[in-house]
């Protein structure tokens, strides 16, 4: 009666999707070397890295598009051999190009199900019922060649959600599309993945979009992971320079907003009451809450030395000092609570005395604190 | 011109009378540049989508062989398929030379380079990433190939009636392996050139108008095959 055993992460979470010691070299070079990443059930994990990271290949590899020179590609912990076909019926993959064939709207959308040979009626459910979910059922009769490139990539998105994918992996979805159907398209997206649940893996290079969509972040360069865990401490803890570099150091803290009153919001992040500057459509509820190591002042603890017009001031203690790149800067890692990152000059850490251990106050502006959703 | 201006108005003399000999020769070209069409699609659209869709080594040297191939010389083909097909050749037991069949074989020859090169340039024509979403979709190997096929049909089309008009218009393999015996392999073209030797300029001519008319009305067919608006 032994039941079969599922495969858990360190952390207990389910694992739907793992790739071990995986290797793609293309003309002898590698391009991909990932000695392991899991995809935990029901997860957006974002895949962040610059262009030619190996992102695309790693998402191809996952899609079992691809076949990786080493290494495997396992499923509920079970290592894929054979013929993928039947597990890729259970994945959906949406690329940067919306690739629609040359049929319509509605085809499209029913082409991946008649593929796994459902029965006609339940295509046309499905496909109406997705195409109305993204707010293109009034082109269902039309060529798709016909389409703008947004309503294309919204189409794809729903041939791709109509298949009830276990996984959903996710190429630069919105990279070809203007700044504002991004956006448009990017809500969309996340309002569907909270409400299906699906397991996904976004892959892009926009921090921001990992930032909204993903609930754990990797960080891919030159085809290596470099780091892999919750946004607020990648971003707070870059794995080296160099993802420091790419991601932009900045402190990303886990909020959540309490009130909202003459365009400024008030967000609660960790034991403290944050105030930020926001339009009345900002975000609500669950945020990202950032502020950039360069816009935070320290100033020693009850000294008066405030300055008086930042709204944000938070008592915390130095844990670490090391300098910052070029120039005359010094990265404090404080702890308010939660961790905090600031950069001040080598005159300024002189004249405060800070060493790990010294008491601090560190205040930062409502302007400089920008909220995502999360 | 009188010559010409006699050889038209006999050729629709011709025509009206409905010779019963220039039927049954207009009815043999059609089934053998069809049959020949027929063939060479087969054969030259699966090679030309794994010469696009394949990677080994020596595909460059077999695409351009292909396209070396769209110009082969009927003439040499004819040669060729005659020698095999020689009495004492390697296939004479078939006994098929002199017959529509050899004549179907020649011209298939020569029309598949043409299905198979536009065939791969076709293939190769589409979207990068559309192999991959389809496969994505969840296709098989061959559903994703016919998915493919299917998006590249409009080049296609246009493979198949070059195929065709290759096949038909061609004069020296058919005269080589066919023999252009009255009643049983005389073809259009055979007949076109046999009747100019005669001097029979007007029969000449009425046979080119047949043999253009019917070229025009197979490529119109295709054409509106090719142009319907997707379902």
């Amino acid at each position: 009666m032994a039941g079969q055993q599922r495969p858990h992460d360190d952390a207990g979470v389910p694992v739907k999707l793992a790739l071990r010691d995986v290797l793609v070299l293309r003309g002898g070079r590698p391009v991909l070397s990932v000695p392991a990443l899991d995809v935990r059930r029901g997860e957006v994990l974002a895949v962040l890295g610059p262009n030619g990271a190996g992102k695309s290949t790693l998402l191809r590899v996952m899609a079992l598009l691809e076949r990786p020179t080493r290494g495997q590609v396992l499923w509920e912990g079970r290592p894929l051999e054979g013929d993928p076909l039947p597990y890729r019926r259970r994945m959906a993959v949406v690329f940067q190009e919306p690739l629609l064939l040359d049929m319509t709207v509605e085809a499209n959308v029913r082409l991946g199900l008649a593929l796994r040979g459902l029965p006609r009626r339940e295509q046309r459910r499905r496909a109406a019922r997705w195409l109305e979910r993204l707010g293109v059922a009034h082109l269902a009769r039309r060529p798709a060649r016909q389409l703008s490139g947004g309503e294309a990539q919204r189409v794809s998105l729903a041939r791709a959600l109509a298949l009830d994918p276990e996984v959903l992996l996710l190429d630069e979805p919105f990279a070809s599309l203007d700044a504002p159907m991004q956006q448009e398209l990017l809500e969309e997206l996340e309002r569907l993945l909270r409400e299906t649940g699906a397991t996904a893996v976004l892959v892009t290079h926009d921090r921001a979009h990992a930032l909204r969509l993903g609930q754990r972040v990797a960080v891919l360069m030159d085809g290596r992971l470099r780091q892999v865990g919750p946004p607020e401490s990648v971003f707070a803890q870059p794995a080296d320079a160099e993802v420091a570099r790419f991601l932009g150091v900045e402190n990303v803290l886990p909020g959540q907003v309490v009130s909202r009153q003459e365009g400024l919001v008030q967000v609660r992040v960790g034991p403290h009451l944050l105030w930020a500057v926001a339009d009345e459509d900002g975000p609500s509820g669950r945020v990202w809450a950032c502020v950039r190591p360069e816009h935070i002042v320290l100033a020693p603890l009850g000294s008066g030395e405030e300055p008086g017009s930042a709204r944000n001031r938070l008592p915390g203690v130095v844990v670490r000092l090391a300098a910052a790149g070029p120039g005359q800067q010094v990265r404090v890692d404080l702890d308010c609570g939660f961790p905090l990152v600031a950069y001040v000059t080598v005159a300024s850490a002189e004249h405060l005395g800070l060493a790990p251990g010294t008491g601090v106050v560190a205040s930062f502006k409502a302007h400089a604190l920008h909220l995502l959703p999360r | 011109m009188d010559l010409l201006w006699d050889g038209v108005r006999g050729a629709f003399r011709l025509l009206i009378e409905l010779d019963p000999e220039v039927w049954q020769v207009v009815a043999l070209t059609l089934v053998v540049s069809g049959l020949a069409t027929l063939v060479s699609t087969a054969i030259g659209v699966a090679i030309g989508s794994f010469l696009a869709l394949a990677r080994f080594p020596g595909r460059r040297l077999a695409l351009a062989l292909v396209n070396t191939g769209m110009g082969l010389p009927p003439v040499a083909v004819g040669l060729l398929v005659a020698v095999l097909l020689w009495r004492s050749g390697p296939l004479g037991a078939l006994g098929l030379i002199y017959t529509p069949a050899a004549m179907v074989i020649a011209q298939a020859i020569i029309a598949l380079p043409i299905v198979t090169g536009f065939t791969a340039a076709a293939v190769q024509a589409l979207p990068a990433g559309l192999r991959l979403q389809v496969l994505a979709l969840g296709a098989s190997r061959w559903q994703a190939l016919w998915l493919l096929l299917r998006e590249a049909r409009l080049s296609l089309l246009a493979a198949v009636m070059a195929g065709f008009g290759a096949a038909i218009s061609e004069v020296g393999a058919s005269l080589m392996v066919g023999g252009n015996i009255e009643g049983r392999t005389r073809v259009l073209t055979t007949a076109i050139v046999l009747e100019t030797g005669r001097g029979n300029f007007d029969l000449a001519i009425a046979l080119s108008l047949l043999l253009l008319t019917l070229v025009f009305a197979v490529n119109l067919l295709l054409t509106l095959v090719q142009q319907r608006r997707p379902s």
